[in-house]
């Protein structure tokens, strides 16, 4: 565990040994059910997660982003370490995620800040030290940039869709990648909201205090309005009519676009008898091995491994995709006309 | 991947006289017997799957070898076609692929001259009919009945090697200079065909997952650039902002390619913003073409493929996959063409000219003629000679 200043406990609280903390401030959690001053406390947890929940940040009563009296430093910590213990009394994890994402999104402002400024070197050692611990991986400052390791780099970035991410579109040179502040955090802002969910996760559930019904009750019926229900359109999405069209015409699909066809196919419930035909055009047909592999891909033999439809960008890098605006920046071909519609209580 | 494997098979030696297979078991059997310091196991053997298919017969695969001895003992006993090695390391690699744990990975490259464009192919290509058998020179339809369905095979040549050579030499210079690999842990392998295997030993990209090694695959393909990456914004583009040629890196490359010299680039940066935005993406385009890598994406991002192992026989050719020490002077007519000198009557029907081992072969009219075993396993694989 860092040892952190005031103003680091208050910017990431999640950094703490969140038991050991009320411990040394002399409290214990049942005192927040019934005590009124310290139900301050519990009113901003409850206000810190409803924040998240509408996709917003929470926006804490630090100046500049430091403490200025003692009492708010604890007001900021034990409201952070408040809204976990009522999430986990709610048992919603809808809400994890959610409170994990907006926690990270706060952690970043601040990251990007401390990062920005840090200009000795014992600075620029403590925000290196709180980036490793919250995502492994190690930042090194080089003129006006932060580098990564390429692998590092790749390992955050595969799970962006916009193509500035894309390691082509970066300064690499030597095995790293160059970034200023503000990338580099915004790289890691999900390692942060796995780090704050784990933080979350691990914690204990603990016995229902009393005093902290009515929040919790209220947090569950909030919860229960993320359940997404899913309606399709049931039409193909343009990489699969490409590959249909060039099948009709009798033209080559190669094996990459069999494959997205073939599990796309499957997934969308046809069976191996209705896609089958698809193929018959192709050059070089072959009804055995057309059907052999087909029932390879749907799990019936080989492996027993049914396959799935790849991803968007791994079919623009195979040269399958022929996005339109109707995509609406879907990362699967499985997910083209899909809706998502909230239960409204 | 199981099914891409098969796939290959069945394309290949599916339809093979019996004969013939006779003849290339007992030449292969001769190798793996007298060339077996050419055909070792892999470091880390135990973690790694191994495979391999004999003629007109699928792939079996799921197997785990121990050590050299283990492996002869498979070659003698199957004298398979085609034997294969994962790049990947599992705790348990002869389980399904579910249950092997998967632990990390190679980093490998397949660079093949038919994906090169090259003017070349069509002058030593050969076009055989899947309807009637009738084998021609390159061609769109079969030349006696018209059939569309033709199978194309490609006879050895210089253009063809020394284009790919130019590519492995592209792709080490990117995995030095921009990657960061040490040059002691690339290793260049000649395919056994029209290419080379290039394998990235020990590197910092081991642990990187199929989607991490699709968006490498493209960094070195120089493929998924938005413009703004060398300067040209959509409003106001700023002259300030493109590369230099002295840059390292895609920018460096790029500079040189489209600027040439130092003199020619501020009048060349004016007209591209002149030109706009989207012209600037055709330029990206073309340039990729140019100075990217032609490597094959999805042999770099498939992390349970089976590759086939050092030193041995490619079924498509009779030739050998080996290890190029000097990339520059390999030959691999000459080096990886190791197969007997034994003297073999064969009915051949290549009607292209090619070399192997500085030695003329053909072109043959459907004629018996007797050859090299070497030479006659060159052109039994391909599906132009049988054992007369």
């Amino acid at each position: 565990m860092l040892t952190l200043g005031h103003d680091e406990i208050t910017r990431y609280p999640f950094l703490t040994d969140a038991g050991q903390y009320l411990k040394d401030k002399g409290f214990s959690l049942s005192q927040f059910g019934t005590d009124p001053v310290l139900k301050i406390s519990v009113e901003k947890a409850f206000n810190r997660i409803v924040v998240a929940t509408e996709g917003k940040v929470y926006n804490s009563d630090l100046i500049d982003g430091q403490a200025s009296k003692p009492h708010v430093i604890e007001l900021e910590v034990f409201s952070f370490l408040l809204a976990i213990v009522l999430i986990k009394l709610s048992g919603m994890s809808t809400l994890v995620k959610r409170f994990a994402l907006a926690e990270a999104r706060r952690a970043e402002s601040y990251l990007k800040e401390d990062l920005g400024k840090a200009s000795s070197q014992s600075e620029i050692d403590l925000i290196k030290k709180i980036i490793f611990e919250l995502s492994g991986i190690e930042v090194n400052k080089k003129d006006d940039f932060f580098t990564i390791h390429v692998s590092d780099y790749l390992k955050q970035s595969a799970t962006f869709h916009e193509r500035e991410w894309k390691l082509i579109n970066r300064h690499v040179e030597n095995g790293k990648v160059f970034l200023n502040s503000e990338k580099i955090i915004r790289l890691l802002r999900k390692e942060i909201g796995v780090y704050i969910s784990s933080k979350i996760n691990k914690a204990p559930v603990p016995e229902m205090i009393p005093g902290l019904e009515t929040e919790v009750k209220n947090l569950i019926s909030i919860a229960k309005k993320f359940t997404p229900i899913f309606v399709t359109t049931g039409e193909y999405p343009p990489c699969i009519k490409h590959a249909i069209n060039v099948l009709e015409k009798g033209e080559n699909l190669p094996h990459s676009g069999r494959f997205m066809l073939a599990t796309f196919l499957l997934s969308k419930g046809q069976s191996v008898e209705q896609i089958a035909p698809l193929f018959k055009n192709a050059p070089d047909y072959n009804e055995r091995v057309t059907l052999y592999q087909l029932n390879n891909l749907a799990g019936n033999s080989g492996s027993g491994t049914q396959y799935t439809c790849p991803s968007c960008q791994k079919l623009t890098t195979q040269n399958l995709c022929f996005a339109t605006s109707e995509c609406d920046n879907i990362i699967n071909p499985l997910q083209f006309g899909r809706k998502r519609k909230y239960e409204r209580n | 991947m199981i099914i891409l494997l098969i796939h290959y098979n069945l394309e290949g030696s599916g339809n093979m006289k019996e004969t013939d297979i006779k003849f290339l078991e007992n030449a292969f059997k001769k190798y793996y017997f007298e060339h077996s310091d050419l055909i070792r196991v892999p470091e880390r053997t135990i973690e790694r799957e191994f495979g391999y298919q004999k003629f007109n017969f699928g792939m079996i695969r799921h197997i785990s070898i121990k050590d050299n001895k283990e492996l002869r003992l498979l070659l003698m006993q199957n004298i398979p076609s085609d034997v294969y090695c994962s790049n990947a390391y599992y705790s348990f690699p002869d389980l399904p692929m579910k249950e092997k744990d998967w632990k990390e990975a190679d980093l490998i490259f397949d660079i093949d001259a038919k994906d090169l464009n090259l003017s070349c192919r069509e002058n030593h290509t050969i076009s055989i009919c899947n309807n009637c058998k009738e084998i021609s020179k390159n061609s769109e339809h079969c030349i006696k009945c018209k059939s569309s369905k033709l199978e194309k095979k490609s006879v050895a040549c210089k253009n063809c090697i020394n284009s790919s050579k130019t590519e492995v030499s592209k792709l080490i210079e990117v995995l030095t200079d921009d990657l960061g690999v040490i040059k002691e842990n690339i290793h260049v392998y000649f395919s056994g065909n029209e290419g080379f295997h290039v394998y990235v030993y020990n590197s910092d990209f081991q642990t990187l997952g199929s989607r991490e090694r699709s968006d490498l695959a493209d960094y070195i393909m120089f493929k998924g650039i938005i413009p703004e990456t060398f300067g040209m914004k959509k409003f106001k583009p700023d002259k300030n902002l493109f590369p230099n040629l002295d840059e390292n890196g895609w920018r460096g490359r790029f500079s040189k390619e489209v600027f040439g010299s130092k003199s020619r680039r501020p009048k060349i940066i004016s007209q591209l913003i002149a030109n706009g935005h989207s012209s600037f993406l055709k330029t990206l385009d073309d340039v990729s073409e140019k100075i990217g890598v032609k490597i094959d994406p999805n042999v770099t991002m498939d992390i349970h493929r089976i590759f086939r192992l050092p030193g041995s026989i490619n079924s498509k050719s009779g030739l050998s996959k080996i290890l190029c020490n000097d990339l520059q002077k390999f030959d691999p007519y000459l080096e990886s063409c190791i197969l007997n000198d034994d003297s073999i009557e064969i009915t051949a029907n290549c009607p292209i000219e090619f070399k192997l081992k500085h030695k003329k072969f053909g072109p043959y009219q459907n004629e018996v003629v007797t050859v090299p075993t070497y030479a006659a396993a060159y052109m039994i694989c391909k599906n132009l000679a049988t054992i007369s």
